[in-house]
């Protein structure tokens, strides 16, 4: 691995990441879909959700633009970038790397 | 990947920064629209709508946070803080505007002398000749020869013969461009009058080769640079026609006399070419064929022992100089094995253009290098004093550093605020120092003083180059006087400071210490400065009373240009005939004698093979000597001793035998000691009898080591054209009136040149460049000194106001006025004393650097040193003494009651 993951902060922009690969969202209905995918197992205030869309837009790996939503008021809607598609790809198959390594870990019999 | 990165966040950067407003409302906009589906689904759920904002807002936090958060996370906050910090900066300044000017000031002379210093290397020794292109390729061109005195490298210094050039011009492969050119004087006649110019001999390729297009009319063409003088036309140079010529329009075709041989100009060269050579501008330029008519020696085109061509060449892209000058020695190897009678011991070197040895490039160049490490100094000693000034400038704003920081602010932000402000002090002061530069670009000029009537071309020269230079040493100096200050200042302990408000203040000390170490460098740079200066005034006071063998003051000389006036060998004998039976009659004159090269002048002696009868040379050697035509009494006339035989006589003439009179040093190399009066001497195949040794005396340089060096007679190895030199108590000024008449009544025709004593003739060269050395030096060890008394003074006075208490206590508990005088000063001294041991120890060290510009005084010397630390410990007195006075009148009752 090349460097270590900042857990929470990466895990946080994993799963954005994936939810706005599936279709293009605005804030709100990302935060609704983070709530209804992770149920009660992962809290993510929505304090720290726009800064993250913030950031990842600025990297470059999503991308906003303002269209109307269902109860048609504007809304900024992101999406997954090219770049972004890729990032997901390697973030992910490091979470699986990661996830198995720790579930191997704990998994360990005590002798 | 890159690519497609910055195809996303460029825009939206750009966006930020210049729709900042727009951004920020549709940040709002989204937050808002959060809220409010929030609010929707709440109250779908059955809350009241008052109650569904409440819910919605808790759940969110603090909008502005959020906000904030979004804002840093466009990553382009710190160009946003840069403006709001420059903005800031600016207030403050103005608000201060006294140490606004003198930091500014202090900082404009810093970065000044280092762009001027800069610039005239640049325009002097890296880029020498404006309008030429990829001067950075190019390389000066020497030959060499095995010394015969074989001294520390074995090898001297000559120019290469035309045929040697040819050569290696045709088989040379690492150049893509080749000129030859020889400096040469020229006399030139307008209506009756006549001038004197200075002009060049060139390859006819030399415009074209140098990307030089004439204004007017066109260069040289191919075949103008063969046959003995076929092609007399001359190209002019541009300030030449405007001023001399009133810029006539018809000028390309019309004849021009030059060295009384009339040339066709053929073209005008560019406004600002000044020709190839560092030092002097040129005036003329004419094909090689035409050498016989301006260089000295006769016709030398078809002859390989006549070496008068200096020249340059570029290489091409990508070629090192060691590489070049790997194939010139193979080259150089060639010639020699071909042409062993003219070319045994003969090599070819290659320079960089800023080491060039026959301009003033080679010259210059260890007093430029000297000068930029001392303007560095300067730079630093203001740094300093900015800092200082910086330092007592953050105990006045500690309360607002202080508020900061209590309402949020981070250290570093706060740091950044304050080097934001030096850095609006140092770029004001980089556009100041850029003007100085400009000012200053000429400045060399008037102390490299090589005579009167003779222009000198030593400008600076202003570039992108230059200007990059500066930008670095803005931002350097940046970083060295506001990082200190800036960290001090931030270094604010909150509470402690809230509390007492503006009393005196914890952390000063600290600060104070600081300032006490930014004076003690001060001092020590100083007084390297001085002892730098010092150093090279006892050089040139050595250079003045040294002693060159010969009488310096009752002598005066004057060259006649008889080449440049049209004479003929029999005419010009007549001539010399005449002129010294009238000169020596000339009232006051006790004697008089020609003589072809002057001692320590740019012309220099012809070399030749020689032979002597008891002296066998091991195999690979072939003893030479440079030698020198004079007339008879020359000796006496110049004051340099006959130790055994006699001086020559007129009765040395053409029909009688062939004789010459050798120095100390060739008696003892080739005659081991033994009285050689009588014995042969072999110059070129001829056979000369010595009939005099005359004592050994300098020859070019004061530095020089003891060469080997004979004289003949000016009768038996003519040369039209000489020097004249009188001894007479009378001085230059009433001299040349006279000489003027004496000549005009001779030949009109003639230009009188200016006359001088040899005492001044000799130290224009010996001085050259110490005289810049020593006049920059002197300015800036001055500046310095007084920078750092400045520095001193500011520490002592500010460190007497802080201690007040202190020094009124004392005062209280029977300390008289003089006892605190003395601590207050003595602490001064103290510093003065630490900081002049550093600069000691630095300077010992450092000072083996200008050993090049010392002329028989050591880097060491105590003297030099001794007078460094008297001037800095008085001018530590007297930056002291007010400060430790008004320290002394303290009046305590008034001091501890407040």
């Amino acid at each position: 691995m090349s460097k270590p993951l900042d857990l929470v902060q990466g895990t946080l922009d994993l799963l954005i990441l994936k939810i706005v690969a599936l279709q293009p969202l605005n804030g709100w209905a990302i935060s609704l879909r983070l709530k209804q995918i992770s149920g009660d197992v992962l809290q993510v205030s929505d304090g720290s959700l726009y800064p993250a869309l913030h950031k990842l837009e600025q990297e470059g790996w999503i991308t906003a633009e303002w269209r109307p939503s269902e109860n048609n008021r504007r809304a900024k809607f992101y999406s997954l970038t090219r770049l972004g598609r890729k990032h997901l790809e390697k973030e992910s198959a490091n979470w699986d790397r990661l996830s198995a390594a720790i579930s191997n870990i704990v998994k360990l019999k005590e002798a | 990947m890159r690519f497609e990165h910055w195809l996303y966040t460029v825009p939206l950067r750009l966006r930020y920064l210049f729709r900042r407003k727009q951004v920020d409302q549709e940040l709002q906009d989204e937050l808002q629209g959060h809220i409010e589906a929030q609010i929707a689904e709440d109250i779908a759920h059955g809350m009241s709508p008052e109650e569904a904002r409440y819910a919605a807002l808790r759940k969110i936090g603090g909008v502005t946070q959020i906000e904030e958060q979004c804002r840093e996370a466009r990553q382009v906050n710190y160009i946003q803080n840069f403006f709001q910090d420059l903005h800031y900066g600016l207030r403050q300044l103005r608000l201060n505007p006294g140490f606004a000017v003198l930091a500014v000031l202090c900082l404009t002379l810093g970065i000044g002398a280092n762009a001027a210093v800069f610039s005239w290397i640049e325009g002097i020794l890296l880029r020498p000749f404006p309008l030429v292109a990829h001067q950075e390729r190019m390389v000066a061109i020497a030959g060499t020869k095995l010394s015969g005195d074989r001294g520390a490298t074995g090898l001297a210094r000559t120019d290469v013969s035309w045929l040697d050039w040819q050569d290696l011009q045709k088989s040379c492969k690492s150049f893509d461009v080749f000129i030859a050119d020889r400096i040469m004087g020229i006399t030139l006649n307008i209506g009756d009058r006549a001038e004197r110019a200075t002009g060049e001999v060139v390859s006819s390729n030399y415009f074209d080769a140098l990307g030089i297009r004439p204004v007017l009319g066109r260069g040289f063409q191919p075949d103008e640079d063969s046959g003995r003088n076929s092609h007399p036309v001359t190209v002019m140079s541009y300030w030449m026609w405007k001023e001399r010529f009133r810029g006539d329009p018809d000028i390309v075709g019309k004849p021009q006399l030059l060295n009384g041989v009339p040339h066709t100009i053929v073209g005008i060269a560019p406004p600002g070419f000044y020709g190839t050579f560092v030092g002097y501008p040129m005036d003329f330029w004419v094909p090689a064929s035409m050498q016989e008519t301006f260089v000295p020696g006769g016709y030398q085109l078809e002859d390989r022992s006549g070496q008068w061509v200096e020249g340059f060449a570029r290489l091409k892209p990508g070629v090192t100089i060691d590489q070049a000058q790997q194939e010139v020695n193979v080259i150089a190897k060639g010639l020699e094995a071909d042409y062993l009678a003219t070319n045994r011991g003969h090599g070819i070197e290659l320079f960089p253009l800023w080491k060039t040895p026959f301009n003033q490039a080679g010259n210059l160049e260890p007093t430029l290098k000297t000068t930029l490490a001392v303007v560095f100094l300067v730079l630093m000693i203001a740094c300093a004093n900015v800092s200082s000034l910086l330092l007592v400038r953050s105990l006045g704003r500690r309360h607002e550093m202080t508020v900061r920081m209590a309402v949020g602010a981070r250290r570093g932000r706060l740091v950044r605020q304050l080097v934001t402000e030096g850095l609006i002090l140092s770029t004001l002061a980089a556009g100041g120092g850029l003007l100085v530069a400009y000012w200053c670009r000429n400045a060399l000029a008037p102390i490299f003083t090589p005579g009167a009537g003779i222009d000198v071309n030593l400008k600076g020269y202003m570039d992108w180059r230059v200007f990059a230079f500066s930008a670095a040493v803005c931002l350097i100096s940046t970083l060295l006087f506001a990082l200190v200050p800036a960290v001090q200042g931030s270094k604010v302990d909150i509470a402690a400071s809230l509390k007492s408000e503006s009393g005196t203040a914890f952390g000063s000390r600290g600060k104070s210490r600081v300032r006490s170490a930014l004076v003690l460098v001060q001092v020590s740079l100083s007084f390297i400065l001085l002892v730098g200066a010092v150093l090279l005034v006892q050089s040139v006071r050595k250079i003045r009373t040294a002693d060159p063998g010969f009488s310096t003051n009752n002598v005066l000389m004057t060259r006649i240009d008889l080449i440049g006036a049209g004479y003929d060998v029999p005419r010009a004998k007549d001539f010399d005939d005449k002129l010294l039976d009238r000169a020596q009659s000339i009232r006051g004159v006790e004697s008089a004698a020609l003589v072809r090269v002057r001692p320590f002048g740019y012309i220099g002696y012809f070399t030749a093979p020689i032979a002597v009868d008891d002296y066998h040379p091991a195999p690979d050697e072939q003893p030479e000597a440079e030698y020198n035509q004079v007339s008879p009494s020359y000796f006496a006339t110049m004051g340099i001793p006959i130790l055994s035989g006699r001086e020559f006589t007129r009765g040395d003439n053409e029909t009688a035998a062939q004789v010459a009179i050798v120095n100390e040093r060739m008696v003892t190399q080739y005659w081991h000691g033994k009285d050689p009066i009588g014995s042969r001497l072999l110059v070129k195949g001829k056979t000369l009898r010595v009939v005099g040794v005359a004592k050994q005396a300098k020859y070019q340089t004061f530095g020089e080591e003891p060469k080997a060096f004979f004289y003949v007679p000016l009768r038996q190895e003519f040369s039209i054209g000489a020097n004249l030199i009188l001894r007479t108590s009378q001085d230059a000024g009433s001299m040349s009136a006279v000489l003027t008449r004496e000549f005009a009544s001779l030949d009109a025709g003639i230009p009188m040149l200016e006359v001088v004593t040899t005492r001044e003739f000799i130290l224009r060269t010996a001085l050259a460049s110490q005289q810049i050395a020593v006049t920059l030096l002197g300015i800036f060890g001055t500046l310095a000194v007084l920078l750092a008394g400045v520095g001193l003074y500011g520490v002592m006075s500010y460190s007497v106001t802080q201690s007040k208490r202190e020094l009124a206590l004392r005062m209280a508990l029977g300390a008289r006025g003089q006892d605190v005088l003395q601590l207050v000063m003595s602490r001064g001294l103290a510093l003065t004393a630490a900081g002049v041991c550093v600069g000691a120890v630095t300077a010992l060290l450092l000072s083996r650097l200008i050993a090049d510009l010392l002329y028989k005084v050591s880097p060491r010397n105590p003297w030099a040193f001794g007078t460094a630390f008297v001037v800095m410990i008085v001018a530590s007195l007297a930056a002291c003494f007010f400060p430790a006075w008004r320290a002394s009148r303290t009046d305590p009752v008034q001091v501890l009651r407040s």
